[in-house]
């Protein structure tokens, strides 16, 4: 209970996203905008690529957020955020600018921009928010599709056989200021870890897991339960890169077996005992190294 | 809702009713309804933190009902109530 009286405490009450909303019944994702809003405020401004977020923030004519939005093609979240500050800058008008894209839009197809803009130190915070497919047209597989999961171009005979890309490594290696890792089932730590992020000047990148219940095969009312499994079970960990500096956000008292995490969902419905346990393995090694990382201290 | 024809929108697709999204009523959706029971509710938001839908009304801090003209029926209000307080019922049951 202690810890859910804090959550209330922290969690700011001010609404910026209106309901009426076409995003399925226990959408991680629109969740996680709700949150982000709360945390940043009211003067922020969003960048939305193609991704299911096109069409959450609603259908033309509509618009769900309090805040301006801009649409702008799949590749080029970053690329716009970038010309939005700019802009910004040269009018002499403070705002917080976010880009805010599916795993698609930031692993695939937007990783060139988001590099190039990485590369730049832009000042914007960037949310992916990770369904783990592309959801929007279908659940086709991406690079953050894990290892072993069903998707309509990875079927149950041949799922996929490559491991998810590591897109905080990958975000780090820019040396960018502030990196952070996320989930929906989480909301004081996403909350916590944004308000910190305002704050930093420069490019920030936040890997937020977004249960996706019409793609994960995972039942709508599990939405915050799932993350949750994935973070106890070391499959998802949740962790900052502050300026260098790894610090791991919780540590599972008790880290439990992979397939607490996979059996809700009935993407990996169809794997055998030897690729749960190839997964485990995977899982263990990562966690491993993450720790690792920890005790090094500054490693840029 | 009444569609708008491409002569009365805006030059560039622009929107400028932030939060016109309100004009859909997303609670037609929903096949399982969730019912509060007054007397077990402690008010300890929980239910209003994690709705998707920002579908929980509050007011002063306290839950003053649920908005039927959104709520899908996801059911996570009702999963995660500390109190028992929230149940679903199948839309049309009494
Ligand atoms: C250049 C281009 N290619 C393809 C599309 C079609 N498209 C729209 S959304 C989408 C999938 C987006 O996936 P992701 O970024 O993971 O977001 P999600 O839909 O999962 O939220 C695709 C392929 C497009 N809009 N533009
Ligand atoms: S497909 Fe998934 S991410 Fe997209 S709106 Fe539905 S639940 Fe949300
Ligand atoms: S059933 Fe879902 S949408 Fe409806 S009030 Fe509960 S959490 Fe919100
Ligand atoms: S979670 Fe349950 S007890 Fe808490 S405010 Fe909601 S209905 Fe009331
Ligand atoms: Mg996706």
């Amino acid at each position: 209970m202690s810890e859910k009286k804090k959550m209330r405490a922290t969690i700011p009450e001010e609404e910026y996203m209106f309901p009426g909303t076409v995003d399925c019944q226990g959408c991680g994702a629109a969740y996680a905008m709700r949150l982000a809003l709360k945390a940043l405020g009211p003067k922020t401004m969003v960048v939305i690529p193609a991704c299911c977020w096109s069409i959450i923030a609603g259908p033309f004519p509509t618009s769900a957020l309090k805040m301006p939005i801009y649409h702008t093609a799949f590749e080029t979240a970053a690329a716009v955020a970038s010309g939005v500050k700019a802009g910004l800058s040269i009018r002499e008008k403070e705002a917080t600018v976010l880009a805010w894209a599916g795993d698609g839009g930031t692993f695939d197809i937007g990783v060139q921009s988001l590099s190039a803009a990485a590369e730049r130190n832009e000042d914007f915070i960037y949310v992916c928010y990770d369904n783990e497919a592309y959801m929007n047209t279908g659940i086709q597989r991406s690079s953050a599709t894990p290892w072993g999961a069903w998707t309509t171009t990875t079927p149950r005979k041949h799922p996929k056989d490559r491991p998810k890309k590591n897109m905080m490594e990958i975000m780090a290696a820019h040396r960018i200021p502030y990196a952070a890792s996320a989930t929906v089932g989480h909301p004081e730590d996403f909350v916590r870890k944004l308000k910190k992020a305002r704050e930093i000047r420069g490019t920030r990148f936040f890997h937020v897991l977004a249960t996706c219940p019409t793609g994960w095969r995972s039942p709508p009312e599990l939405m915050l339960e799932v993350p949750r499994l994935a973070v106890e079970t070391c499959v998802f960990p949740l962790y900052e890169i502050d300026n260098g500096v790894y610090s791991i956000s919780k540590k599972p008292k008790e880290k439990l077996p992979v397939t607490e995490y996979l059996k809700v969902q009935g993407r990996f419905r169809h794997l055998t005992d030897q690729q749960i346990q190839y997964i485990q393995e995977h899982v263990d090694e990562t966690w491993e190294l993450l720790l690792k990382k920890e005790k090094l201290g500054r490693l840029f | 809702m009444k569609e708008k024809g491409w002569k009365e929108c805006l030059w560039g697709g622009l929107i400028v009713d932030a939060g016109n999204s309100v004009l859909y009523k997303t609670g037609d959706w929903r096949s399982q309804r969730p019912i509060r029971d007054e007397q077990k509710c402690t008010d300890c938001l929980q239910c209003w933190i994690m709705c998707p839908d920002a579908a929980i009304k509050v007011k002063d801090g306290k839950i003053v009902g649920i908005d039927y003209d959104y709520c899908k029926g996801c059911g996570i209000c009702c999963k995660v109530c500390p109190f028992d307080a929230i149940e679903m019922k199948e839309e049309g049951e009494k």
